[in-house]
């Protein structure tokens, strides 16, 4: 799709024409148009804290025709209420679909405030799981971290799911969207959502840029994962945590460089016989990443753990 | 169930730790430890262990369901005077003890490492045993939190499909007359009894290793009674002091009777 310019001033022009009444007491979120009708908004690289509201994660917007899609939902209600009131802001199409990326709390807290507003929620077919395993746990740890920001987060229902190897598709009307479901990597629920029209990749977290990534499913199975998505002939890629929207498929190298390195290093102390806290013990390593002091031994107590039954 | 004694002993010790409070200045609170060394050392005397043992804990661990510990002996092992056991509790744990470690005069060093489970803020002790019967503890503080409802790692068929498989990381060349460390790994999922199950919503009932017998030539290495505060997988790493080239046995038992057995030829090309 090239008629970038022209969709962009009936964007612009319908958020004006097309602006409802927000939701009371919400305060729109900032977000930032990266293509035709493809609007992000930037999470914070911090820790959750009640300032923040969980929001750590870049949430997407896009709007069709005769629908919008949202592509995660926050970390809280807090969050998703002024991500709803954003939305409202621009068009009061109705907001048809929300995909979660994968179960973790800074994508899926907020999940419940979509649905209110008739959101069908779309998932992994791994994703229910998952979510039945970890919500109250991660709930809990929510109360704690975020305090009143995550009052009324619920699990919901994943009614649509995605199969790994079965893409799925999603019309907003004129706006074709492909979901595909991957095998273990960032997590064991990992899914992407590819915009056909502007050929951008909304990459959930199985693309970090600038905060470390952290691994919760494979190592190996992660590194895979990167060939396989490096195929796919995007112009740009929306990264779960890092730039709103970032140069296909460049951005992938530098996390492709820390996991492999990471690989590497942990094997080397494996075959060496070194203990996993004598690892722990090295410097971290060079690069610019944000959040290594936590990430990095988190990752390397994953990968010993896992690589260690070779 | 032995729940209801143990908790009725509790109740007591507090009772008498109170009234004694309330006759001697300062007042001391009765501690978590307290209850624990009436609980396993039926209250005999434990001392300092500083000069006698060491423990490594990480002061915050990265992942509460997988924090490695090591025990470090500070006495050799000698016929006349040697650790027969090392205690590792965990005192804020459910399930307190994680394991304890039996060990013969021929164990060469009664230095131990192993992963734990930490379910909230805690100190974690290792307490040595002599042979003479006297006790000595070492702690260090803790933060993680979580480590024994986390969920399991691995899908439940997964787990049971490599439950009971071994690996031994031993040393290039074995060196004898002198410890060797090995590291001994046996998948077991050690279900703590307090995770959920991902599809049924049910809790996972527990289901973990009970008794570790290591052997040297049919001698006696290291003895483990294991608990729920073992990590899944446990790992063990111990010390082997071989005079010569000879087979090492594993035996393993968990608490729904299964038995996983596997030797290794040791030191054949040394």
């Amino acid at each position: 799709m090239r008629s970038a310019g022209v969709r962009r001033r009936e964007v612009l022009l319908g958020s004006v024409a097309l602006a409802a009444p927000r939701p009371s007491g919400a305060e729109p979120l900032p977000l930032l148009a990266i293509a035709p009708g493809l609007f992000v908004h930037a999470g914070v690289h911090e820790d959750f804290a009640p300032s923040n509201r969980g929001g750590i994660a870049n949430l997407a917007v896009l709007l069709g025709e005769e629908a919008v899609a949202v592509v995660d939902a926050g970390g809280s209600p807090a969050q998703a209420r002024d991500l709803l009131a954003a939305i409202r802001a621009r068009t009061d199409r109705p907001i048809r679909h929300l995909i979660l990326t994968h179960h973790h709390p800074d994508h899926v807290m907020g999940a419940g405030v979509f649905r209110a507003v008739g959101a069908r929620i779309w998932g992994h077919a791994r994703l229910e799981a998952a979510l039945r395993d970890r919500f109250a746990v991660y709930r809990a740890a929510m109360e704690r971290l975020l305090g009143p920001a995550i009052a009324g987060a619920e699990a919901v229902p994943i009614e649509e799911t995605v199969a790994i190897g079965k893409p799925r598709r999603i019309d907003l009307g004129g706006r074709p969207l492909e979901l595909v479901a991957w095998p273990t990597a960032h997590t064991d629920c990992d899914l992407t959502v590819f915009d056909l029209g502007t050929d951008t990749l909304l990459a959930g977290d199985l693309l970090f840029s600038r905060r470390m990534p952290v691994i919760d499913g494979s190592l190996p199975g992660w590194l895979a994962v990167m060939d396989e998505l490096a195929r796919i002939p995007a112009a740009r890629v929306v990264p779960g945590h890092g730039p709103v929207s970032a140069p296909w498929p460049e951005a992938l190298g530098p996390q492709r460089r820390y996991l492999e390195e990471l690989a590497a290093a942990v094997r080397r102390a494996i075959r060496a016989g070194r203990s996993l806290p004598a690892l722990l013990a090295d410097p971290p390593p060079a690069g610019d990443w944000l959040l290594s002091e936590d990430n990095h031994p988190r990752n390397i107590t994953a990968a010993y753990k896992e690589l260690e039954w070779e | 169930m032995s729940t209801h004694p143990l908790s009725r002993r509790r109740v007591l010790v507090s009772v008498a730790a109170a009234s004694i409070s309330a006759l001697s200045v300062p007042v001391r609170a009765q501690s978590q430890w307290d209850v624990l060394r009436e609980l396993f050392f039926e209250n005999r005397p434990v001392a300092d262990g500083t000069g006698v043992i060491e423990l490594e804990a990480p002061a915050r661990a990265h992942d509460a369901a997988l924090v490695e510990v090591a025990v470090r002996a500070l006495l050799p092992q000698t016929p006349e005077r040697y650790v027969r056991a090392v205690h590792l509790l965990i005192d804020r744990n459910p399930a307190p003890r994680a394991a304890v470690f039996r060990f013969s005069p021929r164990t060469g060093s009664a230095s131990i490492a192993t992963r734990i489970r930490v379910n909230e803020y805690t100190p974690v002790r290792a307490v040595a045993e002599l042979d003479d019967g006297t006790l000595f503890t070492v702690e260090r503080f803790v933060k993680a939190s979580g480590g024994c409802s986390a969920p399991a790692s691995k899908d439940k068929e997964v787990a049971y499909a490599r439950i009971g498989k071994m690996k031994l990381v031993q040393p290039e060349k074995l060196t004898f007359g002198a410890p060797n460390e090995l590291r001994l790994l046996i998948s077991h999922p050690q279900y703590s009894g307090m995770q959920i199950d991902q599809l049924t919503r049910n809790w996972i009932p527990a289901d973990h290793l009970e008794t570790i017998r290591i052997t040297w030539n049919d001698e006696p290495v290291l003895e483990i009674e294991a608990d729920i505060s073992l990590s899944e997988d446990p790992m063990i790493a111990f010390h082997l002091v071989p005079e010569g080239p000879g087979t090492l046995r594993v035996e393993a038992s968990d608490i729904k009777g299964r038995r996983f057995v596997q030797t290794w030829q040791l030191g054949a090309g040394a």
